[in-house]
């Protein structure tokens, strides 16, 4: 399967989001994948708040099959939550329970506002009532449970896809 | 031999001592309780790890501060506690500890948080829940006898890792009653596993325990020769409850010759830090301005033992 260029997909969601900013609105990426993608859309766009960080190792539902995620990082939400605009960033919209996790975390900070979705490339497969406003690519047929896409980011900081097999 | 604080994947099972514990598993605890301290600035200070679990904390000792801080931990991470201050109940009522176990077992428990003054307790335990099958509970040691009491030696390496970052560095003193401390014990099997090169014990001879060279620490009987260049002073308490005999003449004495105070720590590096592991017994060990003074780390100590705890119960719990 051709895989579409990350870096032109990242300016596209850029003006995706770009007419349905407010003066208060907020990026927040999900650790790893969405804080690169976070990075490059608040360039894009100028915005002037800064953008936040979220890690959702302690709020994964797997935690009682899996354990503990191997290298859990700090959140890092440098502005109130209450009342805010939040867009919430990831890189690939799968079953949707990373976006459940972050969305829980999100509000043991305070009561936003709204959180709005934005995604590189949906997959397919959800398991959760969950959808994304904003979404570069949506792959014609669901992936299988087998294969793993994600993004990556080279040392000139260049995003590219990448499919995995299991 | 088997490490009984390892299940057969090698991951931590139960937390009893950090002798012999592996550096990779103490690396891993420090980096897993670097996001932990985060929560504690969050408007709602709760993350959902250990939702549903039930945990005991069984202090057959007395605690305020240890006993507090794994509390405030484990409800940080949502668990439901259960504080047992045993020296008052059961116990006194003649029931063995393994009954005792046996019977917070058959309320489902999922975590023991043990204090015993008898050192192997929180072993023995762990060894009775082997065998008998029930070894998806865990245990942690919060201090016993004079052997161990691992999560304030975890503790104290997170505070030295976040002041000076590089173990194998510094110089590094433990000054006092090392006879009676557990803690002493920790500090020097995670500061010798951790590398760090200079490791000196500062007490007076009735103070310490014989051989405690073979762990790997210098021993000074000058605290003016001992302190020298040191980049971080741990100060332990001197526990007169313990003490049997004339081991020393005076409170007043000791303050004399080993307190700390603002003339003796000037001897060491400038920007040595000051540690305690509470409760500290001013103007005996310590002198109020040093223990008061910018050096001293002792607030920032209390405040990283939550987030270890933290990190050692969500662990634990996931393995």
């Amino acid at each position: 399967m051709q895989l579409p260029d990350a870096e032109t997909l990242c300016r596209q969601l850029a003006e995706q989001i770009r007419p349905c900013l407010k003066p208060d609105t907020v990026l927040i990426g999900i650790r790893t994948g969405g804080e690169w993608l976070t990075r490059r859309l608040h360039a894009l766009l100028g915005l002037e708040l800064p953008f936040g960080v979220i890690d959702i190792s302690f709020y994964r539902d797997d935690y009682g099959a899996k354990g503990l995620h191997a290298n859990p990082q700090r959140t890092n939400i440098p502005f109130s939550i209450e009342n805010a605009h939040v867009i919430l960033v990831d890189d690939v919209l799968y079953t949707g329970r990373t976006a459940r996790a972050a969305i829980n975390e999100i509000f043991d900070f305070g009561r936003p506002a709204c959180i709005e979705l934005a995604v590189l490339v949906d997959r397919g497969g959800r398991e959760l009532p969950i959808a994304a406003r904003y979404c570069a690519h949506t792959l014609p047929e669901p992936l299988p449970d087998s294969q793993n896409l994600q993004l990556e980011q080279a040392e000139n900081s260049g995003l590219t896809l990448r499919l995995i097999h299991a | 031999m088997l490490n009984p604080q390892l299940n057969r994947h090698g991951e931590l099972q139960h937390l009893l001592t950090l002798d012999g514990l592996p550096r990779e598993i103490i690396i891993s605890i420090l980096d897993h309780a670097a996001p932990f301290t985060e929560v504690a600035e969050r408007e709602v200070k709760k993350l959902p790890l250990l939702r549903g679990k039930s945990i005991f904390n069984l202090f057959f000792e007395n605690s305020t501060r240890t006993r507090t801080t794994f509390e405030i931990a484990a409800k940080r991470l949502t668990a439901d506690v259960v504080n047992l201050n045993v020296s008052t109940s059961s116990t006194s009522k003649g029931e063995s500890l393994l009954d005792t176990i046996d019977n917070l077992c058959a309320m489902h428990a999922d975590m023991f948080v043990v204090r015993h003054a008898a050192s192997g307790a929180p072993i023995l335990i762990a060894q009775h829940l082997l065998a008998t099958g029930r070894d998806h509970i865990h245990v942690i040691n919060a201090g016993d006898g004079r052997h161990a009491h691992p999560t304030q030696g975890l503790l104290d390496m997170y505070t030295i890792r976040h002041y000076k970052r590089d173990f194998t560095q510094l110089s590094i003193a433990i000054v006092g009653d090392v006879l009676h401390s557990r803690v002493a014990r920790s500090q020097i099997a995670a500061l010798k596993t951790l590398g760090v090169p200079d490791l000196r014990v500062i007490a007076p001879k009735t103070l310490l325990p014989s051989a405690i060279e073979s762990m790997g620490a210098r021993t000074f009987h000058d605290m003016r020769e001992g302190l020298r260049d040191v980049d971080v002073i741990m100060m332990l308490r001197l526990q007169n409850e313990r003490m049997a005999g004339a081991l020393l003449p005076t409170p007043q004495e000791y303050y004399k010759v080993w307190g700390l105070t603002a003339e003796k720590l000037a001897l060491s590096k400038k920007d040595a830090i000051v540690m305690h592991p509470g409760p500290m017994n001013r103007g005996i060990e310590i002198d109020s301005a040093v223990a008061d003074g910018a050096q001293a780390v002792i607030l920032p100590q209390v405040t990283f033992g939550i987030a270890v705890r933290m990190a050692v119960m969500s662990m634990l719990a996931g393995n």
